[in-house]
């Protein structure tokens, strides 16, 4: 039996039924991942002895029959989640040496289900970035196609649910970073609306926007994981106390009745021609299976990338002052004096990219340029919110690509941020608004390179999006991924 | 030329609750440092506040309480600056919606009553601490203080003089303590005062340079540091110089301010609205239900000490002060003490005895104060004995008629054991009887002194004067 | 907008970042483009249009007044570069 032969919801089975314990899917996993991760980087940290504990204390829970559909299954957690004794890099060196003393809530939700965390996956720095290179750990690689980019920043999730290294991933999604790297790498990946996941124990890159949400291989994997990972807590002032639905119940179910909109400033010349062919496919099997298709439009679209490109950068100038070389993370030994030992072990520690960030976002909060950048962009920011508004009046949910185009060859546009913020266009303005955004496999470009179908709906819609998802992946059944590892 | 002086003053208030502002780690002062410290006082990745609700009550008890304008949506924002005792690297603080608005302090200087103007208060979180260890090459950090909660309250530039900024502060400390939302501690540095202090021409409306004065720990300290700040904006100005808009320290040892220019960068603090904590809401029942914890505050209590109670304004001033202090008179009232004598006792006997500490230490309870009182109006004893049994009594915290009675120190008036201490004194001083009946009537004080000598001070002195007036009769 | 060295060098020093010369010659220019790009924003009607700093419309997330357990001192200082125990110790702040 090969790993890649089933999901997550196949492998639960197994595990409930007896024929597989938690620690032979496990070790499978770390085999796995022993095989191929020197090529394809999906891990910082792997942490086998760690994984085998949690496994048979996962079998043991379900010998005495408390188990639920987590217990035992392998998962990996971006590196910028808290994990209680185990180390969390956020992807920099700043934090290379840096070990939680407390667990995220999502990952004592996980725990507490019997959920065995494998590792911590490779991440842009501080999620700053959309192809994951900029992770000082080394840089994960598409499974599908070599020296291709994996995207970001939860690049090292996506390939390790991608690879069959891990059944299930937590990433976070503060502009696209989990549906992106899902889209490119041909798994589901669902950024929940802000305030349905806490964020405790997230590392926070942009406060207002971060969300963390799964990534997996089935819509089906990711409503089980959504289940354990939503709801209110009362340590995240932002979480919304709102009943959980059972995700996993209306999955199945047609979509007669459901009005499915289609934003037409999402599909602009820019858009690469196979990508918007795969995607037209999707929405017209949409219609064939009940939907009502109608076009919609989010006037301010165009505007959501400078939006971002201030919000975003703002907060994390902020965000990331913590790291000072002064209670924890790096400190430069040679600075002679306080000013010194700041701006050495903040400057050695950062990558550039995020440097970048924190200029812009500081120069943006700056006396004299506050109004102009972040006040406006705030304000721009609720016209996008009302953008939304107005769509949803009209429709149940939007459907788009998630990305411009498929995957691109690693390397391309370091020298050129903005060409690389500008490739965000699509998935920006779901954070903006805080509504969720589901990635979902629609295709494959003439390359073989997978590409995705974005859902959005109104906040606290995961449910509709999970079942319209469900029913994409069950219309096409897809041809299996084929890995180049 | 004449100068007037214009001072504003920003308190920093820590609250008493029991646990931080936004997490629950122990407020307790003086813990073994470092103790009371988890991820979120440390600022580690991921961590978020979440708002103790106690610390909006209290907010809203002082805007009550300085009849303040509440806003009834506020929210939190982050002053971003760089210092060791702040592991976020930015202080979690309010700045264009604070909870209070407007508000105002009665304040009585040299009998008159002037009103001062509050500007704003706002919640915050107190920074950590660090300590500085004299030619160490090193400075050390406790997070223990980090997240205390605080109320900073903002004055406008109402005050005139240092008398007046000293009343100002002195109210709202009475204030904060008749609330009970703050010990009031200055050497603990649970009531902090920063100074504004600018001086103009007389009869200029322009407001001049200010500069701004720390580490003020006293009320004595502030008066002093805003006197020497006078005199040396005054020289400045009239030597034609100009006064240079800064930062001063106050030093109590050399009791000069001293400039912090170059020791401090120039401040950007990039406020914006903190995305982690969501706007504050409040409603009519929720302020009621607050408006019905509040007591009695020193005003409306001054003024009824001096209607009701007839007291001296400033007996009633001085008693209303202090909430324990007012409540220890009236306790002693309630157990039969008459008014002015009791106010007179606290406010010489006791206040000296205590020497400074606070009243909730006082081994003398009201009751027993009361008692004393009672043993000084029946004539039982004298009043300078009463003080000599205070003494005791704030040592031992024994019941003052046990005192009096193991030491045998009630009052003398039985006339026949005084008239035959009064004749051999008489007998014994054949000369000063003389000189008196000649006229030196003062050589009565000199009888009477070596009567108390002989009865250790027991005498009735009433009667011994009068014993003394017939036996020296001429 | 133009963005020049010495606001570079300006805003390296609030946000405590240290700019080598490399950066020097090529941050401006990048800085200036994605403000450039921003600028787009100026074309949009903002007139008393409210700015939105939190997406959903929650209000009042309070917790009780009551204490919580500290962390033990062994996991406030793992992560320390410089302690005894006690303290952190920092370069000496005048």
């Amino acid at each position: 039996m090969d790993l890649d032969d089933f999901s997550l919801a196949e492998a639960s089975k197994l595990l409930s039924s007896g024929t597989l314990t938690a620690v032979e899917l496990t070790t499978r996993c770390l085999k796995r991942i022993s095989h191929v991760d020197q090529e394809l980087n999906a891990f910082i940290t792997i942490d086998e002895q760690g994984a085998l504990e949690q496994a048979a204390a996962a079998d043991e829970k379900r010998k005495n029959g408390k188990a639920g559909k987590l217990c035992g299954i392998p998962l990996s957690i971006k590196d910028l989640i808290a994990t209680r004794n185990l180390r969390t890099t956020c992807g920099s060196k700043i934090l290379e040496h840096y070990v939680p003393p407390y667990d995220a809530t999502v990952i004592r939700r996980l725990r507490e289900e019997g959920a065995v965390i494998v590792g911590k996956t490779t991440m842009d720095e501080f999620a700053m970035g959309s192809t994951s290179e900029t992770c000082a750990f080394g840089v994960p690689r598409n499974p599908l196609k070599k020296g291709y980019v994996a995207g970001g920043s939860s690049g090292g999730s996506a390939v390790s649910v991608a690879a069959f290294e891990s059944f299930a991933s937590l990433g976070s999604d503060t502009g696209g970073s989990i549906r992106q790297p899902a889209a490119l790498c041909g798994i589901v990946g669902l950024k929940p609306t802000y305030g349905r996941v806490s964020r405790y124990g997230l590392t926070a890159f942009a406060s207002s926007l971060d969300q963390i949400g799964p990534l997996t291989r089935t819509v089906e994997d990711c409503a089980i994981v959504m289940q354990t990972i939503s709801g209110y807590d009362p340590l995240d002032s932002t979480s919304v106390n709102r009943a959980v639905p059972d995700y996993c119940r209306s999955l199945a179910e047609g979509l007669d009745g459901i009005t499915i909109g289609i934003p037409k400033e999402y599909f602009t010349s820019s858009l690469n021609s196979e990508v918007e062919k795969e995607v037209r496919k999707g929405i017209e099997l949409l219609r064939s299976r009940g939907a009502k298709i109608v076009d919609v439009s989010l006037p301010h679209t165009e505007y959501c990338v400078a939006v971002y490109y201030i919000v975003a950068p703002s907060e994390a100038s902020s965000n990331l002052a913590r790291y000072d070389g002064i209670h924890y993370g790096f400190r430069d030994s040679k600075a002679q004096n306080l000013i010194e030992t700041y701006r050495s072990s903040r400057s050695n520690g950062f990558g550039a990219e995020v440097k970048r960030r924190i200029i812009l976002g500081t120069y943006s909060l700056s006396s004299g340029y506050y109004d102009a950048y972040y006040r406006k962009a705030s304000q721009v920011r609720t016209l996008i919110v009302g953008d939304y508004n107005r769509a949803f009046e009209t429709c149940d949910i939007l459907a788009s690509p998630v990305v411009p185009t498929a995957a691109w060859p690693l390397g391309q546009n370091s020298e050129d941020p903005l060409a690389v913020y500008l490739s965000d266009i699509l998935t920006l303005s779901a954070n903006l608004a805080g509504v969720p955004g589901l990635s979902v496999p629609v295709g494959f470009t003439q390359e073989g390179l997978p590409v995705g179908l974005q859902l959005q709906g109104p906040h606290f819609s995961e449910e509709l999006l999970l079942k319209v998802g469900f029913n994409v992946e069950k219309g096409l059944s897809l041809p299996k991924r084929a890995l180049y590892v | 030329m004449d100068f007037e002086t214009v001072i504003g003053l920003e308190v920093h208030i820590q609250l008493k609750t029991k646990s931080k502002i936004f997490c629950g780690c122990s407020t307790a002062f003086g813990a073994p440092p470092n103790s009371n410290v988890c991820p979120v006082c440390l600022g580690l990745p991921g961590v978020l506040p979440v708002l103790n609700k106690k610390v909006v009550e209290f907010a809203i008890k002082l805007a009550l309480a300085t009849k303040a304008e509440i806003n009834f949506v506020s929210e939190f924002a982050r002053k971003n600056y760089f210092y060791p005792d702040l592991p976020k690297g930015y202080q979690t603080s309010q700045f264009d919606k604070p909870i209070v608005g407007k508000g105002w302090i009665d304040i009585d200087v040299n009998g008159k009553s002037k009103t001062i103007g509050i500007t704003r208060i706002h919640m915050e979180e107190d920074a950590g601490k660090l300590l500085h260890d004299a030619g160490d090459e090193a400075s050390w950090v406790d997070l223990n203080r980090t997240g205390v909660p605080l109320l900073e309250i903002v004055s406008e530039p109402d005050m005139r003089s240092p008398e007046e900024a000293v009343a100002y502060l002195k109210k709202l400390h009475a204030i904060v303590r008749y609330l009970d939302i703050c010990d009031g501690n200055m050497q603990e540095g649970s009531f902090r005062c920063d100074a504004n202090i600018s001086l103009r021409p007389l009869g200029q409306e322009e407001f001049g340079t200010r500069t701004e004065l720390k580490n003020m720990n006293s009320f004595r300290h502030v008066a002093s540091a805003l006197e020497y700040e006078i005199r040396r904006q005054r020289d400045l100005l009239l030597e034609g110089g100009v006064v240079v808009q800064e930062t001063r320290l106050w030093n109590p040892d050399s009791g000069i301010t001293e400039s912090m220019r170059g020791k401090e960068d120039a401040h950007d603090y990039r406020y914006f609205p903190c995305p982690d904590l969501i706007p504050i809401e409040l409603d009519e029942e929720w302020i009621e239900r607050i408006r019905a914890t509040i007591p009695e505050l020193p005003d409306r209590r001054k003024q009824r000490f001096v209607e009701q109670l007839e007291l001296p304004e400033a007996d009633a001033v001085l008693l209303t002060s202090d909430r324990e202090l007012a409540e220890y008179f009236e306790a002693t009232l309630s157990h039969g003490a008459k008014p002015k004598k009791a106010a007179n006792w606290i406010m010489t006997e006791l206040l000296k005895e205590l020497r400074g500490e606070p009243i909730s230490s006082c081994r003398v309870l009201p009751e027993a104060l009361a008692d004393l009182l009672a043993l000084i109006e029946k004539g039982t004893i004298s009043g300078k004995i009463a003080k000599e049994v205070f003494a005791t009594m704030m040592e031992s915290g024994e019941a003052p008629s046990a005192i009096v009675s193991r030491g045998n120190l009630a009052q003398v008036s039985d006339e026949d054991e005084i008239l035959r201490q009064v004749r051999e004194i008489i007998a014994a001083h054949p000369g000063q009887a003389e000189e008196f009946r000649g006229g030196k009537s003062k050589l009565l004080g000199f009888f009477v002194g070596q009567l108390m000598q002989r009865m250790k001070g027991k005498a009735n002195p009433a009667v011994a004067n009068e014993l003394f007036l017939r036996e020296l009769g001429s | 907008m133009p963005f020049s060295r010495d606001q570079l060098d300006n805003v390296a020093r609030l946000a405590r970042l240290d700019i080598n010369e490399e950066e020097r010659n090529f941050l401006p220019k990048q800085i200036e483009d994605i403000l450039s790009y921003i600028e787009k924003l100026g074309e949009v009607n903002t007139d008393g249009v409210k700015p939105t700093s939190h997406v959903m419309l929650i209000k009042n997330a309070f917790r009780e007044d009551e204490i919580k357990p500290s962390l033990e001192r062994k996991e406030i200082f793992m992560n320390a570069p410089e302690h005894n125990g006690e303290l952190f110790k920092v370069p000496k702040v005048l």
